[in-house]
């Protein structure tokens, strides 16, 4: 699949993994942490002017609204870049990148985008080739419009069957990380299919696509259909090309049973060590998230209001939730989520980075633990070395903050 | 020759620079946090010339180029590692740091060690024997050569 992007790229009848082409770039998104220094190289590299400033994706999220006063001198930074080079695509508030890319159309099916974040794979769940840089490699494109790259080998991963009522695509997006290693798939695009994928909605497979760097991989994707042609807007005859053929092939394929699958989660502090929620059950939790770009989307807080329905959040703990974006908080709350899991007790907090890259809302300290759906739980990433941070499900994580501890859905 | 540093698997990009210090205004105020979680007195030990080694799946995490800027700044010469995350080795090839695929060197050296390396010729020199390195391909040794991204397009215009 990722061959037949590629291909039509750079209108080459084929390429081959290990190949290194150019490719034309149809997109790019850039955020706060990251503009000043963009915005650096970009002057420093002597352009003038942006390759096509339509093309270019500026979006606030992992510092809104500021905790610190430097946090400002980020919005700044990008604010005269923008109107200074014609920018016409800033979000200041609107949400997370990742949500925000392909809810809002920027990244769709057969697309090529990059990003300033690790977690760029995340259109993958569209049928778009998408993938992290750095803001060196940024500067670059968005005076050139160009980016090289090695033609990635593919590993096919099929889910057939029906997931058990308590185990969602988080749980096969851990798993599969846990048996890959977090480096089993560097360099390697993932492509999924199978029934379980099929039946699944475009936001399930943003939780996958989102969560495949944690594996090293350069893409993720998923073949677009009905359910994809509607949310990103196309013709799905136009988008139809983009699936792996019958005889491509791959490097590995990895194939479960969803009816064989349980809900995990990742202990700390490495995102690949996956245990049974059945194996660490009791441990206490001082604090639970569900939000983030991983797991923030309407489904997940329905999932988790469904759960917390007039249910009580359990007295030592704080539940934090993040909706992705504000279009996803707007819809939470005309369904009556938000109110639902307000009354449970849950702190609800602005659509934004916050708590998954450690800067505000719920940062912890030595010896505290926390559950939470986001997608890293590195050494430190949400308050002192000392944290541990484990990940699971929505459906996991509001379950066990019910209980103080973690428990089973 | 350089000393080595030597570091386990998986070394993500928030172990050699935290996200918290990113909005520093530069690289320089960045650098003494370089490893804080996983040897505080990295920045104060690290001299100009010295090697970090290291196991598989080195620099994994986030897309931050602060991760190997910070590594150059202190005067790393150059990252050996097993294997390298994707967006760790293209940025350090994009900044001019040199990252070298070794399989065998992590097993035969120790914190402190003396070791040389030839980057041209792909080769790491112990006080024992000589170990061959992966050479970069080269259009990435170009980049490396001329010092980063920065000044291999530059110099390309000229």
């Amino acid at each position: 699949m990722i061959e037949k992007i590629i291909s039509r790229n750079i209108g080459a009848e084929s390429v081959t993994p290990g190949q290194i082409v150019t490719v034309n770039v149809d997109r790019v998104m850039i955020h706060d942490i990251f503009i000043p220094f963009v915005a650096e190289k970009f002057e420093e590299m002597g352009f003038t002017k942006l390759w096509d400033p339509d093309k270019i994706v500026l979006i606030y999220d992992h510092m809104v609204p500021a905790s610190t006063v430097d946090d400002i001198r980020h919005f700044k930074i990008g604010d005269v870049f923008a109107e200074k080079y014609g920018m016409k695509h800033v979000h200041r508030s609107d949400g997370i990148c990742h949500q925000l890319m392909t809810e809002c159309g920027y990244a769709k099916p057969g697309n090529v985008v990059f990003g300033t974040d690790s977690h760029t794979t995340t259109y993958g769940c569209v049928g778009c080739f998408s993938s992290g840089i750095g803001y060196t490699e940024m500067a670059s494109i968005l005076g050139t419009g160009e980016m090289w790259v090695k033609v990635p080998e593919t590993i096919k991963v099929v889910v057939n069957g029906k997931l058990p009522d308590n185990v969602s695509a988080k749980d096969i997006i851990l798993k599969l990380i846990g048996d890959l290693r977090a480096d089993g798939a560097t360099y390697k695009a993932l492509e999924f299919s199978g029934s379980t994928i099929d039946e699944m909605t475009v936001a399930s497979r943003m939780s996958m696509s989102n969560m495949a760097i944690e594996a090293g991989a350069k893409c993720a994707l998923f073949a677009p259909d009905e359910k994809t042609a509607e949310y990103s807007n196309v013709e799905l005859s136009d988008v139809d090309w983009i699936y792996g053929d019958k005889d491509a092939k791959y490097c590995q394929t990895i194939t479960y049973n969803a009816e064989d699958l349980v809900p995990v989660v990742a202990c700390p502090s490495q995102v690949d060590k996956i245990r049974d929620v059945k194996e660490v059950e009791g441990t206490k939790l001082d604090q639970v998230f569900i939000g983030s770009c991983t797991n923030g989307r309407l489904e997940d807080l329905k999932a988790a209001a469904e759960i917390l329905d007039g249910k009580k959040v359990a007295d030592y703990v704080k539940l934090i939730v993040t909706p992705a974006s504000r279009k996803i908080y707007q819809e939470a709350a005309k369904a009556g989520y938000l109110t639902i899991l307000a009354k449970a007790g849950a702190i609800i907090t602005q659509p934004g980075c916050g708590l998954c890259c450690g800067r505000a809302g719920g940062i912890l300290t030595d010896g505290e633990r926390i559950l939470a759906t986001n997608n890293r739980n590195f050494l430190g990433r949400m308050g002192t070395s000392k944290v541990e941070i484990y990940l699971g499900s929505p459906k996991t994580a509001a379950a066990s903050a019910i209980a103080g501890k973690i428990v089973e859905a | 020759m350089g000393r080595v540093f030597k570091f386990h698997n998986d070394v993500d990009t928030d172990q050699i620079i935290a996200s918290q210090y990113l909005l520093l205004p530069n690289i320089e105020e960045m650098k003494v946090y370089t490893f804080e979680s996983i040897d505080r007195d990295f920045a104060k030990k690290v001299e100009k010339g010295d090697i970090v080694v290291a196991g598989e799946n080195f620099g994994c995490g986030s897309s931050r180029e602060q991760a190997p800027s910070v590594l150059k700044a202190l005067g790393v010469k150059a990252v050996v590692a097993k294997s390298f995350a994707r967006i760790f080795y293209r940025n350090s090839i994009n900044i001019g740091l040199p990252v070298i695929i070794s399989k065998d060197l992590y097993d035969k050296v120790e914190d402190m060690d003396q070791i040389d390396i030839d980057l041209t010729e792909g080769l790491i020199k112990l006080s024992e024997e000589t170990l061959p390195c992966t050479k970069l391909p080269p259009y990435m040794q170009n980049i490396l050569d001329n010092g980063g991204l920065i000044s291999f397009l530059n110099q390309e215009e000229a």
